[in-house]
């Protein structure tokens, strides 16, 4: 499983990469949109864990770009407005239960992944 | 409150009014500030009553005054006039009596020549003619050219009594004709003498001389004065000596206390204004010819005493219109002035909620500014302890080490702890921006105590929250609840020690509406002070941190969502808050 994690605060994309790659999971970090999508350009990733609060762009907008890019591209959200209101709207967005409060549970976000990838190959 | 007011106050007690002076009397708007003034509304009620009394009253006195001198003054020359044709028709009649007597005296020395007279039997039969035909004629007598009073006729024995040094015969000699001033004859009866010359051929003059009783007079003069009441109509003498009786000024030849007047040829009207004595009127003429000097005296009051009656009602009349509009004026002052408080009042308090919910709006979004920058931060040390926990589990490094473990799990609960606080903090936050819906008063409630949880747990208070099962969900804004109940839930939390009890029931009340009752087993509110404790600024721990605002602030939420608010409370028992809300808000501003 390679996981792509992006989110402008560095010490907590490379923390939270070196911790998945802890797990046996092949994790790359982004700190920008622009780094974000030529990654994607260049390798092929299954998730993309997006803050929903990124310089310049919403996570939902850079969404939209990385899935013409990498359509199959699986996505999960994390916000730092964690407000029931946010996650409600955020939810909508994302779909139901791929969009998630910071700080994170690493367990809780190693099982959501496995969930969205099982969740591609559920579809034929 | 300053000196003035404070002289002002006692007076109003002094009268009794202090107790009965409306509720702006003694208000004064600590928040006005700048604007003071315009919500002195003790200042704003004495100007209104100065503004119109004086309006009002001043032509009213005005008038009233110009009519009082107006009537006065008439009234006053009203009596001169009336003394002064009085005096001049009894001079007439005085001098008419005297000149009638003379011209008898004329007609009879040119009718008898001085041998006639001479015949004692003649005389005799004159005066007797004299006597019916004119009356008061006493005697009479004739004076040679030599001054020997020649024949005599009368009670007196003056047969030859030589009149030729007295002053009187020198007088009749010079000027044809002499009066007497009164005199006390032989049965002491006031008398007076006129006397006439005749000249004879040889350039010789001889004389008629004839006493006359004053009585007549006196009868003349009685007439008058029977139409003065209190007063005298009386002759004297150029000295000032009584010729006839008087009620009031003295008997016969008793000088008089008032001084001789001064010759005037005309009726004269003077007053007199000696203090300590009776104001006079005094009204005089001088009979031509004689030595009299008439006069009328009356008393100014007896006179002016119509006017008095006329300006008791004058006066009467004028008491008590400014009565009744005094009255008037400080009754509708009074109301428009309340009028004024009472909606000035209603602008403060919906200022200060709209300057507290401002203030709270504000306070939000720091706090939900402050909760989301903390987030990130929280975030870092969260993933790096988790990175050292999963180094020492997953490699196996420190795994046995049970304090190490122990410290990084520490801060992993620590830092899940700050984030349910943010999480809870901007929630709470974003209910407080949101309007009506339908809410679970008892979710509601438990959001509420989970701020106060903590606190409850060191201090060991038991909180309960019930809810019948017949409550619905209403249809409120949730972000004011949650307002009132946190006032409502802190102010229990400050009146209880530790190990209190707090219980919320929600209930249905009676018709479409619900109760939540707040139940807290800690110091209670004094009587005295229940029926304050909704007013703005009314605070007991003014001096710890209360602003003395929170509870006029929720009564003014409580009334904004259309519900009520009471208050039942026990010293050392404990305080019940009972908020009553309707099942629907009808949305209302303020």
């Amino acid at each position: 499983m390679r996981v792509l994690l992006v989110d402008d605060e560095e010490e907590l994309v490379t923390t939270l990469a070196e911790r998945l790659s802890l797990r046996g999971i092949e994790a790359d970090w982004a700190s920008s949109a622009e780094q974000a999508l030529s990654k994607v350009a260049a390798v092929s990733y299954d998730v993309a864990v997006l803050d929903v609060k990124l310089p310049k762009i919403s996570g939902f907008a850079l969404k939209k770009r990385l899935e013409e890019k990498a359509p199959g591209m699986k996505f999960i959200f994390v916000t730092g407005h964690g407000s029931e209101e946010d996650f409600r709207t955020g939810s909508a967005e994302a779909g139901e239960g791929y969009y998630l409060m910071k700080p994170v549970n690493i367990e809780a976000l190693v099982r959501k992944m496995d969930q969205a990838i099982r969740g591609t190959e559920e579809q034929p | 409150m300053n000196a003035q007011q404070g002289r002002t106050h006692n007076l109003l007690y002094r009268f009794g009014l202090g107790r009965r002076m409306p509720e702006f009397w003694h208000y004064a708007d600590g928040s006005a500030g700048l604007y003071k003034p315009l919500f002195n509304f003790r200042r704003m009620w004495i100007q209104a009553v100065l503004l119109t009394a004086g309006v009002a009253l001043i032509p009213l006195i005005v008038m009233a005054a110009i009519d009082y001198k107006v009537t006065q003054n008439s009234v006053e020359s009203e009596n001169l006039l009336q003394t002064a044709r009085l005096v001049s028709n009894t001079r007439r009649s005085v001098s008419f009596f005297l000149s009638e007597r003379r011209s008898a005296l004329n007609f009879i020395v040119r009718d008898n020549d001085f041998e006639a007279l001479n015949s004692k039997a003649r005389l005799m039969q004159l005066l007797e003619d004299l006597k019916t035909s004119f009356g008061g004629f006493v005697d009479l007598g004739v004076i040679d050219p030599f001054g020997y009073q020649r024949i005599y006729v009368g009670p007196y024995e003056l047969a030859g009594v030589d009149y030729s040094d007295q002053a009187w015969y020198r007088q009749v000699l010079q000027k044809g004709l002499y009066i007497s001033d009164a005199f006390l004859g032989f049965r002491n009866v006031p008398h007076l003498v006129i006397a006439v010359k005749r000249q004879l051929g040889s350039g010789l003059s001889y004389v008629l001389r004839a006493t006359l009783d004053t009585g007549r007079f006196n009868d003349l003069l009685s007439a008058v004065e029977m139409r003065v009441r209190k007063g005298d109509a009386f002759l004297i003498n150029r000295e000032g000596k009584l010729q006839t009786p008087t009620t009031f000024r003295g008997k016969v030849l008793e000088k008089i206390s008032i001084p001789v007047p001064e010759y005037s040829s005309k009726t004269e009207v003077f007053e007199t204004a000696n203090q300590g004595t009776v104001p006079l009127i005094i009204g005089y003429a001088y009979i031509h010819e004689t030595p009299f000097i008439l006069m009328i005296v009356k008393e100014k009051p007896e006179l002016m005493g119509p006017w008095y009656e006329t300006r008791m009602k004058l006066l009467g009349f004028l008491a008590v219109s400014v009565t009744l509009i005094l009255f008037v004026i400080i009754g509708v002052a009074t109301v428009l002035v309340n009028r004024v408080f009472l909606a000035d009042q209603r602008r403060v308090m919906i200022l200060r909620q709209v300057e507290h919910s401002n203030k709270m709006a504000t306070i939000g979004r720091l706090a939900a500014g402050v909760a989301h920058e903390i987030n990130n931060p929280l975030a870092v040390i969260y993933e790096k302890a988790g990175l050292i926990k999963d180094l020492f589990t997953l490699k196996g490094m420190y795994a046995k080490d049970e304090k190490l473990m122990g410290l990084v799990n520490a801060i992993l609960s620590s830092v899940e702890r700050c984030a349910n606080i943010t999480k809870r903090l901007l929630s709470f936050m974003r209910h407080s921006e949101m309007k009506s819906g339908d809410l679970d008063l008892k979710e509601v409630i438990t959001e509420v105590l989970s701020f106060v949880g903590k606190e409850a747990e060191y201090r060991s208070i038991a909180i309960s929250v019930n809810k019948d099962e017949d409550v619905p969900d209403i249809e409120s804004d949730r972000g004011r609840l949650e307002e009132i109940f946190l006032n409502v839930i802190s102010n229990a939390f400050a009146a209880m020690e530790k190990g209190g009890h707090l219980d919320v029931d929600i209930k249905r009340a009676g018709g479409d509406s619900v109760s939540v009752t707040v139940t807290d087993d800690g110091c209670g509110i004094p009587r005295e002070d229940l029926d304050k404790i909704f007013e703005p600024f009314f605070s007991t721990r003014t001096g710890r941190g209360g602003t003395g605002l929170g509870l006029s602030i929720t009564s003014g939420l409580v009334q904004g969502l259309g519900g009520k608010i009471h208050v039942q409370s026990e010293v050392n028992q404990g305080t019940d808050f009972t908020i009553v809300l309707p099942l629907k808000t009808e949305q209302r501003e303020g």
